[in-house]
C-alpha cells in the first residue's frame, strides 16, 4: 500500500488508452452508430412515404371504381333505352306489315268476290236465258232478246 | 489457503495485501521485494509489477475488444459483438451528453476509457481471492522461488497507486482545461473571487485568502475523493472477500456457510463493481464540465 512509480505508470498507461480510444475507437463506433440512425431515419421516412403514397394510390383506385361504375351503370340504362327503341320499331313494323298483309287479304277477298260475283252473274244470265229458252223454245229469239236478258242480269 | 497449512490467518491476510513490488534495495542492488517490510524500505522508486501487469493487461483487452469491433463496425444490421460494444458506447454517450454541456472529442472517449478500464479492474475481484496467487506461486516455485515470498494482488484498484494514477490523470485535464477556457487569469480568478465577494478594497485580502482556501480544497479534494472513493470500494470488498476465505479453513460447517456468503458477498459485489466504475466516469465528466464552464 505504498505509494511510488506505480502511481506514474498507470498515469502513462491511463493516457495511453485514452489516446488510442479517442483516436481509433471511438470514432468509427459513433459514425458507424451515426450512419446506422440515419439509415433508420431514411427507411422510417420512406415507409411513412410508401404508406401516403398507398392511400392515395386507393383513393385514385376507389375514384377510377366509381367512374367505372357510373360509365357500365349509363351504358346499360343506354342499352335499355335502346333495346326499348327496337322493340317498339319492330312492334310497329310488325303491326304494319299485318296491316298491310290485312288489306292485300281483303283486297285478294274483294277480287276474289268480284270474280265470283262476275262468274255467278254470268251463270244467272246463262240460266236465265235457259229458263226462258225453255219456257219461251219457240217464239223468242235468244239474239232478238239479249239485250232484256243481260240488263236482267246485270240487276242480279 | 496459501503456499503452506503452517502459515496464520493474519499472515494469510497480509500474504493478499502486498503487492509484487520491483524496485531498488536498501543495500543498491535491484530487485523483488521479498516481503512486505522490503517492499516498504524501497521507497518512491518502486513499482508494483502485479498492479501494472493485470491493470495494463485488462486496458488491452478493452481496447483489443472495441478496436476489433471498432474495425468491422458498419451501419448495417450489427452482430451480437457489436451489439455489445454499441449499448455501452451508447449508454456511456448518454451520460456524457447528460452531464457535459461543451463541446469536446475527447470527454466522451475518456469517459468510455474509464468505465471499461474501471469495470474490468473491479471484474478482478470477483475471480476467488487464492486461484490467481496461487497459481502464480506454483510457477514461481518451479522457478526455484520460495512461495511464501511471491505475491500477487490481483484486482489492480485495490492498489492506491492505480486509482491516484487515474484521478490524477483527470485532475491534470481538470486543470489543463480551467486554464485553457478560462485563461490563468480566469482560473485564479474562480478560485479566489468566490464564494466571498467584497465591494471593500481593505477587505479584499481577506476574502481572496479565505476563497482561495476553500475554492483550493475544493479543487484538491476531487482527485482524492475520486481515488480513495474506488479504493476505498475495492479494497473494502477485497477484504471481506480475504476474510470469508478464512472461513474455508475452519471446518466443514464454517465452509459451507463461508461458500454462501461468497456467493452473496459476490453477488451483491457485481452492483458495486459496476457501479464505483459508473461514478468514477460520472464525477469525472462532472468535473470536466465544471472545468469547461465559465462562471461570474
Amino acid at each position: 500500500m505504498n505509494i511510488n512509480l506505480t502511481l506514474f505508470f498507470q498515469l502513462l498507461a491511463f493516457a495511453v488508452f485514452v489516446w488510442f480510444t479517442m483516436k481509433y475507437v471511438w470514432p468509427p463506433l459513433v459514425t458507424a452508430m451515426d450512419e446506422r440512425k440515419a439509415k433508420i431515419a431514411e427507411g422510417l421516412a420512406a415507409a411513412e412515404r410508401g404508406q401516403h403514397e398507398q392511400e392515395l394510390a386507393e383513393k385514385r383506385a376507389k375514384d377510377t371504381l366509381h367512374v367505372a361504375k357510373q360509365q357500365a351503370a349509363e351504358i346499360r340504362a343506354n342499352a335499355e333505352k335502346q333495346a326499348a327503341l327496337i322493340i317498339e320499331d319492330a312492334r310497329d313494323k310488325a303491326k304494319e306489315e299485318g296491316g298491310r298483309q290485312l288489306a292485300a287479304a281483303q283486297a285478294e277477298i274483294e277480287q276474289e268476290t268480284n270474280k265470283a260475283r262476275e262468274v255467278l252473274r254470268a251463270k244467272v244470265a246463262e240460266l236465265a236465258v235457259l229458263g226462258a229458252e225453255k219456257i219461251l223454245r219457240k217464239e223468242i229469239n235468244a239474239d232478238a232478246h239479249k239485250d232484256i236478258v243481260e240488263s236482267v242480269a246485270n240487276q242480279i | 489457503m496459501a503456499a503452506s497449512d503452517t502459515i496464520t490467518p493474519s499472515e494469510f491476510i497480509k500474504h493478499h495485501l502486498t503487492n509484487l513490488t520491483f524496485g531498488q534495495h536498501p543495500n543498491g542492488d535491484w530487485g523483488i521485494a521479498h516481503t512486505a517490510e522490503e517492499a516498504k524500505e524501497m521507497g518512491f522508486w518502486a513499482v508494483h509489477l502485479d498492479s501494472m501487469l493485470w491493470s495494463i493487461l485488462l486496458g488491452i483487452l478493452f481496447i483489443a475488444v472495441f478496436r476489433k469491433v471498432a474495425l468491422r463496425a458498419s451501419a448495417g444490421v450489427p452482430g451480437g459483438m457489436q451489439n455489445f460494444v454499441e449499448m455501452i458506447v451508447d449508454f456511456v454517450n448518454d451520460n456524457v451528453r447528460g452531464s457535459f454541456s461543451g463541446k469536446n472529442d475527447l470527454i466522451a472517449p475518456l469517459g468510455l476509457t474509464i468505465f471499461c478500464w474501471i469495470f474490468l479492474m473491479n471484474l478482478m475481484d470477483l475471480v476467488p481471492v487464492d486461484l490467481i496467487p496461487r497459481i502464480t506461486q506454483e510457477v514461481a516455485a518451479l522457478f526455484g522461488a520460495d512461495p511464501h515470498h511471491v505475491y500477487m494482488k490481483v484486482v489492480p484498484t485495490t492498489d492506491p497507486n492505480i486509482t491516484f494514477g487515474m484521478s490524477i490523470g483527470v485532475f491534470i485535464l481538470i486543470l489543463y482545461y480551467s486554464i485553457k477556457i478560462k485563461g490563468v487569469g480566469g482560473f485564479v480568478g474562480e478560485l479566489t473571487g468566490l464564494p466571498f465577494q467584497t465591494d471593500k478594497v481593505w477587505l479584499k485580502p481577506f476574502t481572496t485568502v479565505v476563497n482561495l482556501i476553500l475554492e483550493g480544497v475544493n479543487l484538491i479534494a476531487k482527485p482524492i475523493s475520486l481515488a480513495l472513493r474506488l479504493f476505498g470500494n475495492m479494497y473494502a470488498g477485497e477484504m471481506i472477500f480475504i476474510l470469508i476465505s478464512l472461513l474455508y479453513s475452519a471446518g466443514i460447517a464454517f465452509a459451507i456457510f463461508g461458500g454462501a456468503l461468497q456467493f452473496v458477498w459476490a453477488v451483491f459485489h457485481i452492483l458495486i463493481i459496476t457501479l464505483q466504475a459508473f461514478i468514477f466516469m460520472v464525477l469525472t465528466v462532472v468535473y470536466l464540465d465544471l472545468a469547461h464552464a465559465e462562471h461570474h
